[in-house]
């Protein structure tokens, strides 16, 4: 008997409100909880100047102070390895988030192929398997090298 | 473990409680459905202290002006370093006269005397009990911040032909549609297995009153303005959702004229403390104690403070970049720890059109637009002359840390944000909002170069490998701040660390 009247009121609850019970992890302040409809452009030059720009600027140089840098995007030799950025978007690290729920797949290929080749000199596309290549093992995050 | 039997709740409480610390017994609470009251007991009783001993602290915000304010409180001797040349970290106010700086941008705030915008945390819940028992003990004077508005507004470009609802007629649209529903059901014995005959009467009574339904069972009285479909649309569940969050509930408080207030508060107890515009630049300890290694921002000069203790509230998208001797599991945890962005953007407008021609008094009008929202001022209500509205708070959802809005945001020039967000406002209030607006001011804080990042973003996983190794006492070092809390993102959490670190600090140097 309780039992029933317990599986009712879950279920009106669950019907009447959205679950919004904090989940461990997020119990942070937040907006609204309105997901925004905001989309990003395709392509990669695109995505770089609406997202990424938001950290790195515009030209892809970072900024800061020694000790609270942003690492510049221009001229970096870690993104020889096309796996190294497909980390960081997939997990995040220090100032930046994981990308996982805000970009497709495609998206952030395409991103990264155009880090890559526009400011630096690696032409080698990125492409969606690479993404599920390295997305599969659950690689560490690389070491912070923030500040180069 | 076939012998194995669930643990009772107040085992599995007391079991976290132990593991965890207070912080995570609270946030254990919260999820487990009890009404959750913060775990806070009144101030630390930090008796016995050390004559003499030293403590320094890292960064004047809250967490680490509130340590430097008990540790002094029980006879410990205590000097801050500070990067910028304020106190009070994300506890922030700007107002007219004002220099934001941020990496790429410098503006000016022109905002008239006693308007202000608070770029970080800006509202204070009821069960924040460790925030408002020291605004009560420092003399902060709360008033009432208006979080929920029924004669708000929802705009979802998908409904209602982009043109935006009143809350209070979707609310009880929804309410309407969804009574209805559930009452076909019943009536049709669809759910005859699921309820007893007497619950079922009942269910009926309570839908046709909460509903507001007609005889026939319908919801078709005088109140409805959209259909179902049209309801659907605006997803005002995910609203409703949000005011029922339970750390979105009302009560909520502000300090009066800015949050500010509370930041100037303590600074007013520990201010002559305060080492300002001072870079830490390398954190050594040994057996003997602390060695903090600096460089004075303005004149370039090196220094060097050292103390018994140490309590480290640098964030860790900056403590990631200095070198720290601590254990490499607490490295790998600063390191583990990525940061959500937010921007906020304050919007003065010559006149308080919201309230004079909306009847609109403080709250907040949702949009799935990049802005997020705007938010009406509660402070000054029916005041004259120029007001300071919320014209975009991006941030993530209750499930996801993160949003594309504030990245967008901050990815633009200063300029380009106030015009974004004068058009993307203007679908609330179509004929004021560019005609009255007057100036503004944002705050993009993955631009901001003392923190790079507005909050740490934690999952469960991150919480289950790093979370004890983030927050344990190294040694002679222990961190503190919202990052290192269960209540991230929010004061309270900065506190409630607060006063957990330096609780683990005066046992460690009582037993010393």
């Amino acid at each position: 008997m309780r039992r029933t009247i317990g599986l009712v009121a879950t279920a009106a609850a669950t019907l009447l409100m959205a679950a919004t019970l904090a989940d461990p992890g997020f119990a942070q302040d937040h907006g609204g909880q309105m997901k925004t409809d905001a989309t990003v452009a395709d392509g990669g030059q695109a995505i770089f100047e609406q997202i990424c720009a938001a950290c790195h600027m515009a030209d892809a140089k970072g900024g800061g102070t020694p000790g609270a840098r942003v690492p510049a995007l221009a001229g970096n030799k870690n993104l020889a390895n096309k796996d190294y950025p497909i980390i960081l978007l997939l997990k995040g690290r220090g100032g930046m988030p994981w990308f996982t729920g805000m970009l497709s797949k495609a998206q952030i290929a395409q991103v990264i192929t155009y880090v890559r080749g526009h400011f630096n000199d690696y032409h080698d596309p990125v492409t969606e398997a690479d993404i599920d290549r390295v997305g599969s093992t659950n690689p560490p995050v690389p070491d912070c090298n923030c500040g180069h | 473990m076939t012998d194995f039997t669930p643990p009772t709740r107040r085992q599995l409480l007391t079991m976290i409680g132990k593991a965890g610390g207070a912080a995570a017994l609270y946030q254990a609470m919260t999820v487990l459905g009890h009404a959750a009251e913060s775990q806070f007991r009144g101030p630390p009783q930090l008796t016995g202290a050390r004559p003499g001993a030293r403590v320094l602290v890292l960064g004047a915000g809250l967490a680490g002006m509130l340590a430097a304010y008990e540790l002094t409180k029980a006879g410990y001797a205590v000097q801050i370093l500070e990067f910028q040349d304020r106190t009070g970290g994300r506890n922030y106010t700007v107002r007219g006269g004002d220099t934001i700086t941020e990496l790429g941008s410098t503006q000016k705030v022109q905002f008239a005397p006693g308007n202000y915008l608070n770029p970080g945390p800006w509202r204070l819940p009821y069960h924040h009990r460790t925030v408002l028992h020291y605004c009560q003990e420092l003399g902060v004077e709360l008033e009432h911040f208006a979080q929920l508005n029924h004669n708000a507004m929802v705009h979802s470009k998908d409904a209602y032909g982009g043109k935006p609802q009143r809350y209070r007629d979707l609310y009880v649209d929804y309410k309407g549609h969804v009574a209805e529903l559930l009452a076909k059901a019943l009536n049709a014995g669809a759910l005859d297995t699921a309820v007893t005959v007497e619950d079922k009467a009942r269910l009926l009574e309570a839908m046709r009153e909460w509903g507001v339904l007609d005889k026939a069972m319908t919801y078709s009285k005088g109140l409805k303005v959209g259909t179902l479909r049209d309801t659907l649309q605006t997803k005002v569940w995910e609203t409703i959702g949000f005011y029922a969050d339970h750390t979105m509930q009302t009560t909520m408080f502000q300090p009066k004229g800015g949050m500010d207030h509370i930041g100037k508060a303590f600074a007013a107890k520990v201010a002559h403390l305060v080492r300002l515009n001072t870079r830490v630049t390398r954190i050594a300890q040994d057996h003997a104690g602390v060695t903090v290694n600096w460089t004075d921002t303005q004149t370039g000069a090196a220094g060097q403070s050292s103390a018994d203790w140490l309590v480290c509230t640098i964030p860790a998208t900056v403590l990631g970049q200095i070198d720290v001797q601590v254990s490499d599991a607490k490295k790998a945890a600063i390191r583990a720890l990525p940061y959500g962005n937010s921007v906020k953007i304050g919007l003065e407008m010559k006149r308080r059109f919201w309230e004079t021609d909306y009847a609109i008094y403080g709250g907040h009008s949702f949009t799935d637009q990049p802005i997020g929202l705007i938010s009406y001022p509660s402070g000054n209500w029916f005041g004259k002359g120029p007001a300071v509205l919320l014209g975009a708070y991006p941030f993530g959802t209750g499930d996801n840390p993160f949003s594309l809005g504030g990245y967008m945001l901050s990815a633009m020039s200063p300029e380009k944000r106030l015009a974004a967000a004068l058009e993307q406002g203007s679908v609330f209030h179509p004929a004021e909002y560019k005609a009255e607006f007057l100036s503004g001011a944002s705050v993009a804080w993955s631009r901001m170069p003392w923190i790079l990042g507005c909050c740490a973003a934690w999952t469960e996983d991150s919480r289950a490998a790093h979370y004890q190794n983030l927050v344990s006492l190294d040694g002679r070092v222990v961190l503190a701040g919202e990052h290192c809390s269960y209540y991230g993102c929010w004061q309270e959490g900065a506190l409630l660390s607060s006063l957990d670190a330096i609780t683990r600090l005066h046992q460690r140097a009582s037993a010393a």
